[in-house]
């Protein structure tokens, strides 16, 4: 570069300086180039992405002020109804942050609701990757990436909630110790390793703090790296219309509008989530005092993305204990661990799963409307209705006397609906969608109902459609259609299992089907309909009449 | 001569010695018959509230509040109780179902008091509670530690309230007088347990009333509390008003482009 001209700018030169050095401008034209289409369902990751840099900005600065002891105090701040209290260190600091350091307790309510934010804008990304398709070849991995990213968010999410030591977080933690001490075998042992030794111990707070800290954060940074790196590598998807192909983005490039876009948006993330810190008081933790084993506070919940889990709790219905060898398996622990387990697994492999029946090996980039993969966006529904039952399931209590109902009735009505609601959105959504690909079909084929009724010279009615132009028409022909895989014997000349499995499943995904209108199909229709139907009409009724 | 008899054998200390008895004795059943009235009430006044009694509360509390098949015995349950129950509009019952709700007071206070006069004279109860256990000057942090122990469990740690079995609930506390915080705790309605004074103090019970007090007039440090009902509340509150302005600046954003 250097070589066609010399700079004569201060700017230029230093930028002609570090290029030498740094080789900046191979960077900048590779990255400055790349497309991102315009959506706003893109902007999804983008916000779990500047919630956490909030996360972390305003997470640092307690970290000045926090200290993990579990250490034995007397509390002498200004909170009145406090003063005096035995209490830990980490929960007298916690106190201190929201009291008497001058900024702390904006700061402890930009990290609580910017955290909560940060996952539920993980959750929507998700939901948005899953429902368009997004996470097909060549993405498969970068899903399993963005799984565990929110898995760390989880994780990360909890311990922090219990760094405070106040009643609340020691509630939840004590849920947990319960938890792993009724995995059967190991888990006496595994929480002894946790806590230091028996509930709650005066080892936790600072392990907590740790993986909060560090090896979480490290995670989460270390993973949304790969996350982003393999953004840039793979090309954006986009939804499709016209012009948009599996080898192609249609966007703007990341300089300047991208660049520009995105630096803005992060601060109206920072500006949304502090004008909800600054109106909206989050977790109180005054409120709750210092953690004792023995009060619980009712109202007890976690934040709400461990929600599921302790509604899974909730749900597990009693009685199903077994006895081996004179050992109890706790099955109120075990199952829902074992059903949460198999949820977050399936998941993390779907996009395998999906790759699998389809048996499609090549690339996408454009994204499924919804509508036209209807069996997968009715797995997703039904995988949202359990989740969000198994949520729903944390707050019995509160929707119990919110609605001035019984809490036995409101949980055995949510031990019903995690079974059939799924059944039930799977069943809706399926439909649902069939039914919007025909009217896509109908669309295509016979143009928009304009609800102009004609009459023509011989008396007949007709309503005038109106055909669809065709920027409107690729949107709705343009998608791929699988159909059932027949069962076909290998070299071998058998049938296996597995390929016997493979065709069953491919025929609950395509076997009631609409496939997109052919050109053949389309071409038949518009012979018939010609544009001006009307002038037709007016010429030659006869004609028109019978064709009708 | 004649010594001088003592003052008790002149003839005028019979009747001085009279005189005092009787003043002592008469003087001392009025000043007992007006302690035992101020606490148990004039007999009018239980009159009264047995009248009241019979006309409001006897169809389920039997004609001698005995106890009948739509209500317990209240034998016993003092004047605390009465004035707890009528006082919040608990009583009388608007309907039956597992737990009554607070509605508005149907009584004055005289009638309440004449019905807590009539309940008190059936048999011994806790009495209505004196003014210096009421007062908000108590230590707050024991109260707040008493509170997490016995009452935060169903009450939640503020007093937000909280769901119990078949329907049965704790209430909210906010807005609840001191004098109803203290009656309910010394007879337990409904389905609240008692705590008596062998339990919890009358000092213990006026530390719970002003740690109750002072969250109650203290509350938002951190701004709106959302119901104080904890982590379910702010995670609504994250996925309806967060994520959706969110999103509206998102949806805002992508608009704008095209």
């Amino acid at each position: 570069m250097s070589s066609v001209t010399e700079p004569t700018t201060a700017v230029g030169k230093t930028a002609d300086y570090l290029d030498d050095r740094l080789s900046l401008g191979t960077v900048i034209k590779q990255f400055g180039r790349k497309v991102f289409p315009d959506h706003w369902s893109f902007m999804l990751g983008e916000v779990a992405l500047w919630s956490f840099v909030v996360v972390v900005l305003s997470g640092t600065f307690l970290t000045f002020f926090y200290e993990p002891s579990m250490a034995h105090t007397y509390y002498d701040g200004s909170y009145a109804p406090l003063k005096g209290a035995e209490m830990t260190v980490a929960y007298a600091s916690s106190l201190d942050i929201s009291f008497d350091i001058r900024g702390g307790l904006i700061m402890r309510q930009i990290h609580h609701w910017g955290a909560l934010i940060f996952v539920a804008a993980s959750g929507l990304h998700m939901l948005r990757v899953f429902f368009t398709g997004a996470f097909r070849k060549p993405r498969e991995l970068n899903w399993v990436i963005g799984f565990l990213l929110f898995l760390m968010g989880m994780g990360a999410g909890f311990t922090g909630y219990s760094l405070p030591d106040d009643l609340l977080s020691g509630n939840g933690l004590r849920i947990i110790d319960g938890m792993i001490k009724g995995i059967p075998v190991i888990g006496p042992a595994v929480s002894s390793g946790f806590f230091g030794g028996e509930f709650p111990g005066t080892e936790v707070i600072p392990r907590l703090y740790s993986l909060h800290i560090m090896i979480l954060p490290a995670l989460i940074i270390a993973l949304l790296a790969a996350h982003l790196l393999l953004l840039v590598i793979h090309m954006h998807t986009h939804y499709p219309g016209p012009g948009r192909r599996d080898d192609n983005v249609v966007g703007y490039p990341l300089m300047p509008v991208y660049v520009a876009k995105a630096g803005g948006f992060f601060f109206l993330v920072f500006g949304v989530i502090a004008a909800i810190s600054a109106l909206f008081t989050i977790n109180p933790i005054w409120n709750y005092g210092p953690y004792d084993p023995s009060p619980v506070s009712a109202g007890t919940q976690p934040d709400w993305y461990i929600g599921w889990l302790d509604g899974a709790l909730r749900l597990a219905p009693g009685g199903l204990d077994v006895a081996i060898f004179g050992y109890v398996i706790p099955m109120g622990v075990m199952l829902p661990i074992i059903v949460s387990l198999v949820f977050l697994v399936l998941v993390a492999v779907y996009p395998f799963i999906e790759a699998w029946v389809t048996g499609d090996k090549r690339d996408h980039h454009v994204l499924d409307r919804p509508r036209n993969a209807p069996t997968r966006t009715a797995i997703g529904a039904a995988g949202v209705t359990f989740y969000a039952v198994l949520w729903a399931g944390a707050s019995t209590d509160l929707i119990a006397i919110f609605f001035q109902m019984s809490l036995n009735h409101v949980l055995t009505a949510m031990q019903v609906l995690l079974v059939i609601g799924p059944v039930i959105a799977y069943w809706v959504t399926k439909r649902a969608c069939l039914a919007l690909q025909r009217k896509d079909r109908e669309i295509a084929l016979h143009g928009r109902e304009t609800g102009r009724v004609v009459r023509l010279p011989h008396g007949e009615y007709i309503e005038v459609h109106e055909p669809v132009d065709k920027y409107e028409l690729w949107k709705l022909v343009d998608f791929k259609d699988y159909e059932p895989i027949m069962p076909r014997p290998n070299k071998k000349g058998k049938i296996t299992v597995g390929t016997k499995l493979r065709s069953a499943i491919s025929k609950i995904y395509f076997e009631d089907r609409i496939a997109p209108v052919s050109k053949a199909e389309y071409e038949l229709a518009h012979a018939d309909h010609s544009p001006a139907i009307e002038e037709s009409a007016k010429r030659k009724p006869k004609q028109l009449k019978k064709k009708l | 001569m004649n010594p001088q008899k003592p003052m008790r054998r002149r003839p005028w200390a019979l009747g001085v010695v009279i005189f005092l008895g009787l003043i002592l004795s008469g003087g001392g059943y009025a000043a007992a018959t007006q302690t035992f009235e101020a606490e148990f009430g004039s007999p009018e006044q239980v009159e009264e509230g047995r009248k009241l009694f019979l006309a409001n509360c006897a169809s389920c509390h039997g004609t001698n509040g005995e106890g009948a098949i739509g209500g317990p015995s209240l034998i016993g349950v003092g004047a605390a109780s009465v004035d707890f129950q009528v006082g919040t509009g608990r009583m009388p019952g608007q309907a039956s179902g597992p737990q009554l709700y607070k509605k508005p007071v149907q009584f004055t206070e005289e009638q309440i008091a004449a019905m807590a006069a009539y309940v008190a004279s059936l048999a011994p109860g806790p009495a209505i509670p004196p003014e210096e256990y009421l007062r908000t000057d108590g230590d707050p942090t024991h109260g707040g530690e008493l509170f997490r122990i016995n009452c935060a469990m169903c009450h939640n740690a503020v007093g937000a309230g909280g769901a119990l079995t078949e329907g049965k609930f704790a209430p909210a506390l906010d807005g609840v007088t001191e004098k109803h915080i203290y009656e309910a705790m010394v007879t337990g309605p409904q389905n609240m347990p008692v705590f008596n004074d062998a339990n919890l103090t009358p000092e213990d019970k006026k530390d719970i009333i002003t740690y109750l007090k002072y969250v109650e007039e203290n509350r938002s440090v951190g701004g709106f509390e959302l119901g104080s009902i904890g982590p379910v509340a702010e995670g609504l509150f994250t996925w309806i008003f967060g994520l959706g302005f969110i999103i509206a600046i998102t949806v805002w954003l992508g608009a704008k482009a095209n």
